[in-house]
């Protein structure tokens, strides 16, 4: 069972072993995802400013995975130009900052082992970001679309197979609310 | 002949930047974002009180969406952008 509590202004949180583990393949898929389809940064070039205008450059079509488009969605909702240019200045970014989001939480769990995790304010921030970026993906591959559905999904047979899934996605809803009932 | 004006800019000018229409970011409603992590977000990002953020987030919730900030458009390209980094689901437009 996962707990969660205060410390003056760092959170506490321990894991059960198995529970960690399957937060932290949860977060290697997300990684995995979050850089496919992302070519590696330019780094090799000696001059700066070449650099800095090969970095900028980044995709103008959304992505084709539909959670990756949940996470990285167009920044307008009628104007495909600007929104092709908002993507190529923004959703390389984006991406990567979602990835240093799961890998903070990823070592973190990695390193503690069974042990308890103290999360300063900066780290919650990442593990709320991380946790919602994992709600968003498993809800879009579950295809949950309407908040009222909560009923029926909770009512999902034991050997449905989405059911072990909705059970995750609603665990990681647990989580998240957890750590923000006990950062105020 | 005349020596030229030393008021180089015209009041109209001044007047044509105020009225032109702001930009807005416009957070929509989805299925998964917790209530209680966006009204986090608005408070967190955007510096709002709890009160405010609690009430741009039912607005959210009820309404399908709300305008949660406004400004020039590169300013609201980046609330855009941060919104993102967080999980909403975010649009600009002007407003």
């Amino acid at each position: 069972m996962t707990r969660f509590r205060k410390r003056r202004k760092t959170v506490v949180v321990s894991f059960a072993e198995h529970e960690a583990d399957i937060l932290a393949n949860l977060l290697r898929n997300l990684v995995e995802l979050l850089y496919d389809g992302m070519p590696p940064r330019t780094t090799d070039t000696s001059d700066p400013l070449d650099a800095l205008l090969l970095d900028s450059e980044g995709p103008t079509s959304p992505p084709e995975d539909v959670v990756l488009q949940r996470l990285l969605p167009d920044a307008y909702k009628e104007d495909d130009m600007a929104s092709a240019e908002f993507r190529r200045f923004t959703e390389r970014g984006l991406r990567e900052g979602k990835v240093t989001d799961a890998k903070r939480v990823l070592s973190a769990l990695e390193e503690s082992g069974a042990d308890e995790i103290a999360l300063e304010p900066d780290e919650q921030l990442s593990w709320l970001r991380a946790l919602n970026d994992l709600r968003l993906a498993i809800g879009t591959r579950l295809g949950i679309e309407d908040e009222n559905d909560y009923n029926s999904w909770e009512k999902l047979p034991d050997d449905d197979p989405r059911r072990l899934t909705y059970d995750l996605y609603d665990w990681l809803g647990y989580l998240q609310s957890a750590l923000l009932h006990n950062m105020h | 002949m005349t020596t030229a004006p030393s008021e180089l800019e015209s009041p109209e000018v001044h007047e044509a930047i105020k009225l032109s229409p702001p930009w807005v970011t416009i957070v929509w409603n989805d299925p998964v974002n917790l209530m209680d992590y966006v009204t986090f977000v608005f408070q967190t990002y955007f510096g709002y009180s709890k009160q405010k953020a609690e009430k741009l987030m039912l607005q959210v919730h009820q309404e399908g969406k709300s305008a949660v900030s406004n400004g020039n458009r590169e300013a609201m390209e980046r609330d855009v952008e941060a919104m993102h980094s967080y999980g909403l689901w975010a649009t600009c437009e002007k407003s």
